[in-house]
């Protein structure tokens, strides 16, 4: 699986950070962890999102049910 | 007698007058914008099957008739030639033949009535199969994922269709991951080969499936409401789209999919979430996380204040407590002070050592002495001879 999947899961977890941060009463060395594995996950998604194109394959089984891949060019 | 023409040819203007081409081209354009694809239901005659591979044929009905043409590419894909005198469903555009004038019509699906109504009731049957296995049950639909990063496609390596999945998919977020699995979608080998595709993409590592086609004949749909593939595509293990034909057109395969795109560009707009529109949830999501933390620690801030007020306010009133149990005892003091008793009119006689006079056998007559008063000592003698 390529890293974009995760970013699913980052964006759930930063969106459950905030939350966190917003309306609960944690105190501030957790505030601070909080903030900490935000930053990173913020980075992590952002990278994702600036990831290069990626080029479409084209996939076949062949006779043997072995799974080729090629490269389709529009 | 000769009548005179309205115009003369003496008052013509060259420029005014039609070719014969002109004329058709522009009648054929007429119809050709203003009617849409039609299905024409009518008995067939005069047909004939061409070694080019077209086919030329009239349709009639009691009282009118039209001449058509199929061309290869269609008649490749009809099941049967159309038997003479036999009545059919054709689908197909009206048009004008410009180099003989004929309006004529230019058809891309011919199906027999008989076996229409054999279709439908085929429909029909695998519609009841797949509602019996509850395939059709809108409780099995998956949600689509949030952020696909690969995609599988199973659709037609030539079609419209493909090239509109990738422009689309990719002008939203140019990083996703596209895999093609190739599969007819019409014709005798369509069920086959998209069955084998629906399967491969449980092999391969992607988010979601997209399975279609671009729109055609309801006879080119047919694959897409095949049992087979409909039982394929309920196996896929990742969620589906299903993409088959233009809007108008519903197949069984809609019905299974997960969730039923209007064409192929819609489907990769429901595949593939915006670029733009995530970048901009993420940096929503970086000012809510700096403005938590500067909210935290504004909190904590304010209760440090608080507490400091209330150390203050605790420590003043300790001192406060002190300071006037001080000055109590200062008065207490006070009061017991000789210097007190002075005040009231007291007077304390002392040697001139300073020891206190108390007794009366202490006044020696001729002694000495000091009398403390309030404001100083006044030198004092006992008198001699008393």
């Amino acid at each position: 699986m390529t890293d974009t999947p995760s970013l699913a899961d980052e964006v759930r977890a930063l969106e459950e950070i905030v939350r966190r941060l917003e309306q609960e009463d944690v105190d501030l060395d957790a505030a601070l962890k909080l903030f900490e594995e935000g930053i990173a996950r913020l980075r992590r998604a952002r990278e994702t999102l600036a990831g290069a194109e990626q080029t479409v394959q084209s996939v076949l089984a062949d006779a043997s049910g072995t799974l080729r891949s090629t490269r389709v060019d529009l | 007698m000769t009548l005179p023409l309205p115009f003369g040819p003496a008052g013509l203007d060259p420029a005014e007058v039609w070719s014969v081409s002109d004329l058709n081209q522009a009648a054929r354009g007429l119809l050709e914008q203003n009617m849409p694809p039609v299905w024409v239901r009518g008995e067939v005659t005069s047909f004939k099957s061409y070694a080019s591979g077209h086919w030329y044929f009239t349709l009639q009905d009691g009282t009118a008739q039209v001449r058509c043409v199929m061309w290869r590419t269609w008649v490749q894909r009809a099941k049967s030639k159309p038997e003479e005198g036999a009545e059919v469903h054709v689908f197909g555009t009206p048009g004008l033949w410009e180099e003989k004038g004929e309006f004529r019509f230019t058809a891309t699906a011919l199906l027999r009535s008989d076996q229409l109504g054999q279709q439908q009731q085929q429909l029909e049957a695998t519609r009841a199969a797949l509602t019996r296995d509850g395939l059709l049950d809108p409780a099995r639909k998956r949600p689509l994922p949030r952020y696909a990063s690969t995609l599988a496609v199973v659709t037609s390596l030539e079609g419209a269709a493909l090239h509109d999945i990738i422009t689309v998919a990719r002008s939203r977020w140019p990083a996703v991951r596209i895999l093609v699995i190739g599969a007819r979608v019409q014709g005798a080998d369509a069920v086959p080969e998209l069955v084998r595709a629906l399967r491969t993409v449980n092999r391969l590592d992607a988010d979601v499936c997209i399975v279609g086609r671009g729109g055609g004949a309801r006879e080119d749909l047919s694959a897409f409401n095949d049992e087979k593939v409909c039982r394929a595509l309920a196996a896929v293990t990742i969620p589906t789209i299903s993409a088959v034909g233009h809007e108008s057109d519903i197949s069984l395969c809609d019905l299974v999919a997960d969730v039923r795109a209007a064409t192929p560009s819609n489907a990769a707009e429901l595949a593939v979430a915006d670029q733009r529109e995530v970048r901009a949830a993420v940096d929503g999501l970086a000012l809510r996380l700096a403005g938590g933390l500067s909210r935290r620690t504004r909190l904590l801030s304010e209760r440090l204040a608080r507490t400091a007020d209330r150390l203050e306010a605790g420590m003043e009133g300790a001192v406060r407590l002190q300071r006037h149990r001080l000055e109590r005892i200062g008065a207490q003091l006070d009061a017991l002070s000789p210097l007190r008793v002075l005040d009231r009119g007291f007077a304390v006689p002392m040697t001139l050592d300073g020891r206190v006079l108390r007794r009366r056998g202490e006044f020696t007559p001729g002694l000495r002495y000091r009398l403390r008063v309030r404001d100083g000592d006044v030198p004092s003698r006992v008198e001699e001879g008393r």
